[in-house]
């Protein structure tokens, strides 16, 4: 067998993001999230509710890419037009997304960079859900690259993602369902268990040190545990290669790492 | 008048400058594209535009139409960006207002209601409420809660592509989702539909399918008969989108970047030039549907 890829640890802990989690809807944004939540889905959590990416709820998760003869089964219907009445305005969700930018609050931006709200430097996608995903439901990141350009010093350009800013808390406001749960990224993964909700490192990936990943960061990260992420077993990594048929989880990464360094 | 039957320039003839428009869809799906290409072949300006933005958003913003956006997203799904709406945002040329995706239907349906505003906890902690403008209001019941007055979205007019209606504006919508169409028409003061098939009496023709009239006709004012109206976006269960044309509207924005010396390949002169550019009613039948 090959390998272990960095990119399958990293689904392996975005699938750990979701243990436990109960009957929710589990969004995950892009492959590796999305490959987290099917995983999640298919082993310690089958509970988890689940779409066909468009409209659809699916009890077995749906393989990325072209499907060939693979016809997904409905078990159930969730269209936009009900999103927010169902799964994320009543909390039975936990998003795992990739913003642009996230700051030590939490807060995170998909809309623009540089420049003004008039005039943008660079236009992204806007807001999107984030806003009322961030007040309303669990949230959890994975960041393919961890560098200060995501993980910014100060805060975000433009505030997207509710954080646990106190300066941006109007008074008298609902605050009780902000839940940053996971940061999944190419180093490490954290959490907001630091003081104050600040980000902490919990777990290294192997070969990598906390001085690297803090190098990597724009602001002061805390310490935690620091043990070694744990990689995927063969069960896992068949569950991997099964829902991932054309292995779109081998571009996410750049040049496609091994899990442990100088193995490749 | 029960007969709602309309031209697509009579259409576009009963909006005016300056007007609010909503477009029904989603990104690059069931949008009323036939009917925003007869508005690019028209002198209509100055319009605020609410949608869930695709190329819709796009276009008008590249023809000078928009004076103000009203938005969550502006996408075309698999090119995530949308180039020609960012090159108007980075050229500082059109006003906004940035909404979440579920506040924005919430002031469509603030506005079906007759309603100033609706109260949500959306926007609080985030750039929204101060960028836009929106205020806060407080419960008056024992909790004191405050939250964000999402203002209504009153429409002018909407723009929707449906699938199927008859000529008093009995609707049926298929595909897996209908998305916010049924609010863009509650919250309008008229709404235009264009068609992929268009019946005289719904009733004789698929009364079986009658649960897809997502919305009633008295919510219709007028209604014309465009198949391939979606195009490039897509329309099921009819067509998907068109890869190939999004990737030449793309790359048009950079070069040469001038949207009027691209705009006859993108508009036509009119749907039937436009349609025939495109390899015609066949060629678009055979799009397949997306995967996700």
């Amino acid at each position: 067998m090959s390998e272990v890829t960095l990119a399958e640890l990293c689904i392996f802990a975005a699938s750990e993001a979701f243990r436990g989690n109960g009957e929710v809807v589990a969004t995950g944004v892009g492959p590796v999230p999305r490959l987290g939540a099917s995983l999640a889905k298919l082993t310690h959590t089958p509970e988890l509710m689940m779409t066909d990416g468009e409209a659809y709820l699916v009890e077995q998760p749906v393989p990325l890419g072209p499907r060939g003869d693979y016809q997904p089964k409905f078990a159930g219907h969730l269209p936009f037009s009900r999103f927010f009445d169902s799964a994320v305005w009543s909390g039975r969700r936990h998003a795992m997304v990739t913003p642009t930018q996230i700051d030590r609050f939490g807060q995170i931006n998909l809309s623009q960079l540089g420049g003004t709200h008039q005039q943008p430097k660079t236009q992204m996608l806007g807001v999107r859900g984030f806003p009322g995903n961030t007040i309303y439901h669990p949230n959890s990141f994975f960041f393919p690259s961890h560098t200060p350009r995501v993980f910014v010093a100060g805060e975000v350009d433009m505030v997207s993602g509710v954080g646990y800013n106190p300066a941006k808390r109007v008074p008298g406001g609902n605050y009780s369902a902000v839940d940053l749960r996971v940061i999944v990224t190419n180093l490490c993964v954290m959490d907001f268990g630091g003081t104050d909700n600040a980000v902490r490192v919990v777990s290294l990936h192997p070969g990598v040190t906390f001085e690297q990943v803090q190098e990597a960061t724009g602001f002061a990260l805390e310490r935690g545990a620091l043990t070694e992420t744990s990689l995927p077993g063969a069960e896992e990594l068949a569950i991997i290669a099964r829902l991932d048929p054309h292995n779109i989880r081998a571009s996410v990464i750049k040049d496609n790492p091994p899990a442990r360094p100088g193995q490749a | 008048m029960l007969d709602k039957r309309m031209t697509p320039a009579e259409i576009v003839a009963q909006l005016k400058d300056g007007m609010t428009l909503g477009i029904g869809g989603w990104g690059p799906r069931r949008k009323p594209m036939a009917l925003v290409r007869e508005i690019l072949r028209s002198d209509l300006k100055d319009l605020t535009v609410v949608a869930y933005g695709g190329a819709d958003v796009g276009m008008l913003c590249a023809a000078g139409k928009v004076k103000k956006l009203v938005f969550a997203f502006v996408s075309l799904d698999a090119i995530p960006l949308e180039p020609w709406f960012r090159k108007s945002r980075e050229a500082g040329q059109i006003e906004v207002m940035e909404l979440d995706e579920g506040m924005f239907q919430w002031g469509l349906k603030a506005a079906a209601f007759g309603l100033p505003f609706l109260p949500t906890r959306v926007g609080l902690g985030t750039d929204l409420a101060d960028l836009g403008g929106l205020k806060h209001v407080q419960s008056p019941y024992d909790d004191g809660e405050v939250l964000i007055a999402m203002p209504a979205l009153k429409l002018d007019a909407a723009l929707l592509h449906v699938n199927r209606s008859d000529w008093r504006g009995n609707v049926q919508l298929f595909g897996p989702d209908a998305y916010y169409d049924e609010w863009f028409a509650k919250a309008a003061v008229k709404t235009y539909l264009s068609c992929e098939e268009l019946v005289d009496r719904m009733e004789d023709h698929y009364p079986d399918t009658a649960q897809a009239n997502v919305f009633e006709r008295c919510f219709v004012s007028g209604v014309t008969h465009i198949p391939c109206g979606a195009h490039p976006g897509s329309m099921p269960p009819a067509y998907g989108w068109d890869m190939k044309a999004f990737k030449a509207y793309t790359d048009a924005a950079k070069d040469p970047g001038d949207w009027n010396a691209v705009k006859d390949r993108f508009v036509g002169a009119d749907e039937a030039a436009y349609l025939e550019s495109v390899g015609g009613k066949e060629a678009v039948a055979a799009l397949p549907l997306p995967v996700f």
